[in-house]
């Protein structure tokens, strides 16, 4: 019973309060509402936008990730294994999955590159080379699973039905990365040229296999002449450090007949989320062969613990933006209930409860938040996000976009809310607390 | 019933102290027209703030209706003033933002009267100070006359059992000025308590007994006009 008449009491405080804020929204000065609904929007914005694009820097990086390497499920070798065992068995059950969208099983393998030992100076030194990862790979299966086509800059794709083409990383040659601190990238590398690459192995280097091929030994099935078809530039690292071949290429010069490979990347279709997918996988035992990851779980630990630094400063530089907006709001009704502490005082005075009349402020300020907010998600949804998706910013290792998840914007909107009610309520509340009759009579 | 014994107050400010109410005891009937008068600065509208609930005495005892003020608390009071007091203020006091008729109605909304009611009954107080078609009109939008005729209205809307007049016709011509006090006159005759503070003897024509009040003190208690 009590507690019902304790409701039906704040009702009617909240009944005349609204009465009465709404009356004075609506007779107050239209530019001072304008100016406080401006700084909640911006208020707003910092709230959301500064940590969303420095969340989005590594977002970035993450989806292309997922998108160009790892796939939504990503198996590679176990700590302590060489190759994924069992991979056609894992394949055979991937054929038969409805729920994979599409796979690329990956063959990796150490190598030497040389490029411009043809028109070499000096034949006494060695070719300029590099030792990076090679992949094999299954070109059609690659470009469905991750679009590799797409970081194409010069020259074509490779195609499974051809052979002696290979796809060279950008970051390998000077005239994409002029500056390295851990090797010297090629210098001599155009597509349509030939590269001469040695998978790992026991096949000779440098002068000693120059020397080996002055004596007639080519050593075939390790040492192999490539014609460049492409140069891959990503952000993602690994696409861009490395060289690509044909799986079948590789098989032949190699001379490997295992089918064993380092990597399966795996893209699922929309009716099964990453998690149940991973739980797919394990129901099938591909962890006894692989270690079996998500996109998330595959990104890069440098990676997370970057986005963790930069959330927590988005969030600082977030938080200080509530403090001022807060101490902006404070001092608005601050002023204004001053200015209005008379009305205070005699509507006080012909019985007007005080807690109607702190709502009436408390009012003022969610409308303020909430008109501040609506204006911040119409800019946010209808023009940074989409225009971040247009021009992402150039971020050395990602794609950096504007990351505003629905969720996160909505908390953050709540919390400005609830900040804006209480710094609307405690200066209401220091003047309608004043004695009613010093209030009326101004004194 | 209003019942004051021995009531004073005293404003301390530092080291300054001003005693303006010096024990008053003072007895106001029900359906009484009552007028204090007294010179400037005698107490007459410090008495009236003690007795209408605006203000807490220093001392001495209040009863309204047999109901001690004094023990009520802050809410309590302000709740008594909303059921039971009407307050018509010198500089009519009503509040910029709303029309004439939400000014008339917001006790109404107060104690819980849907808005439309509310309205609607504050049209026809309206219309009873003649003021018809004015109900939209904001307070800068009516003359000194009509505002204190608002205000009138305002302070009667809720049917309250005191009218309190802080010098009701101070800032009105003389025109307004009678209109306002034959509003009262007619309040008075349907049987409304009021009790005006006023310093104009031609106003108080009206009243059933004048309190003169000189340096804080009754000079003159139950003078009959």
């Amino acid at each position: 019973m009590a507690a019902l008449s304790l409701i039906k009491k704040y009702l009617r405080f909240s009944k005349v309060g609204s009465f009465l804020g709404i009356r004075q929204i609506k007779h107050g000065s239209i530019w001072i509402n304008l100016l406080i609904i401006s700084i909640m929007t911006l208020t707003f914005l910092s709230l959301v936008v500064i940590p969303g694009i420095l969340i989005g820097l590594t977002e970035g990086s993450f989806e292309q990730n997922r998108e160009h390497l790892t796939g939504d499920l990503y198996l590679t070798t176990l700590s302590d294994k060489e190759s994924i065992i069992n991979t056609q068995d894992i394949i055979r059950v991937l054929d038969t999955l409805p729920e994979v969208q599409s796979y690329s099983v990956r063959y990796q393998i150490g190598s030497t590159v040389e490029a411009g030992y043809i028109k070499r100076d000096d034949f006494t030194k060695d070719a300029e080379n590099l030792s990076i990862s090679a992949y094999a790979i299954h070109p059609e299966q690659e470009e469905e699973t991750t679009n590799i086509s797409n970081f194409i800059v010069e020259g074509e794709m490779l195609k499974s039905n051809e052979s002696g083409y290979v796809l060279v990383g950008a970051t390998l040659l000077e005239k994409y990365s002029a500056f390295s601190d851990l090797f010297e990238p090629l210098k001599n590398v155009e597509v349509g040229e030939p590269v001469r690459i040695t998978l790992q192995g026991n096949a000779l280097q440098g002068l000693e296999r120059d020397q080996a091929f002055l004596e007639g030994d080519s050593r075939p099935g390790q040492t192999s002449e490539f014609i460049v078809k492409g140069i891959l530039d990503s952000k993602v690292g690994e696409l861009s450090t490395a060289i690509f071949m044909n799986e079948q290429d590789y098989r032949r010069i190699a001379r490997k007949t295992s089918l064993q490979a380092q990597q399966i990347a795996i893209k699922h279709t929309d009716t099964i989320t990453d998690e149940q997918f991973k739980e797919l996988a394990l129901f099938y035992g591909f962890d006894t062969y692989a270690k079996v990851q998500t996109a998330t779980e595959a990104i890069p630990k440098f990676l997370s613990d970057v986005q963790e630094t930069f959330g927590l400063l988005g969030n600082m530089i977030g938080a200080i933006g509530i403090v001022v907006s807060s101490i902006t709001i404070f001092i608005v009704i601050y002023i204004n209930a001053l200015t209005r502490r008379k009305f205070i005082g005699i509507l006080k005075g012909i019985g007007i409860s005080e807690g109607a009349i702190e709502f009436a402020y408390v009012m003022q300020s969610i409308f303020y938040a909430l008109l501040g907010i609506g204006f911040g998600l119409i800019i946010l949804y209808g023009f940074l996000v989409p225009f971040f998706i247009q021009n992402p910013i150039d971020f050395p290792f990602s794609d950096g976009i504007l990351v505003a998840k629905v969720g996160p914007t909505l908390i953050r909107a709540f919390i400005l809310i609830l900040v804006t009610m209480i710094a609307g309520f405690l200066p209401a509340r220091i003047i309608v607390r004043q004695n009613t009759l010093d209030s009326i009579l101004q004194r | 019933m209003i019942t004051v014994k021995n009531l004073t107050k005293t404003y301390i400010n530092g080291e300054i102290v001003t005693p303006v109410l010096k024990g008053i005891d003072l007895e106001i009937n029900t359906g009484e027209f009552i007028a204090i008068m007294g010179k400037s600065g005698a107490g007459k509208s410090t008495l009236l703030y003690q007795i209408s609930l605006l203000d807490k005495p220093t001392t001495g005892a209040i009863a309204v209706n047999e109901i001690d003020i004094l023990k009520l608390s802050e809410t309590e009071r302000t709740d008594f003033r909303l059921r039971k007091l009407g307050y018509i203020f010198q500089d009519y006091a009503l509040v910029p933002e709303l029309t004439a008729e939400e000014n008339v109605a917001i006790p109404l909304i107060m104690q819980g009267v849907p808005y439309e009611k509310a309205k609607e009954k504050a049209r026809t107080i309206i219309d009873s100070i003649d003021m018809k078609g004015k109900y939209s009109n904001r307070p800068n939008q009516l003359s000194g006359g009509q505002q204190q005729r608002v205000s009138v209205a305002r302070a009667i809307v809720q049917q309250p059992e005191i009218l309190f007049a802080d010098e009701p016709t101070a800032n009105l011509d003389s025109t307004s000025s009678k209109q306002v006090i034959e509003l009262l006159h007619e309040l008075h005759k349907k049987g409304q308590t009021i009790v005006m503070v006023t310093h104009e003897p031609e106003y108080t024509k009206y009243c059933d007994r004048i309190i003169y009040l000189e340096d804080g003190k009754i000079t003159n208690y139950d003078y009959k006009v």
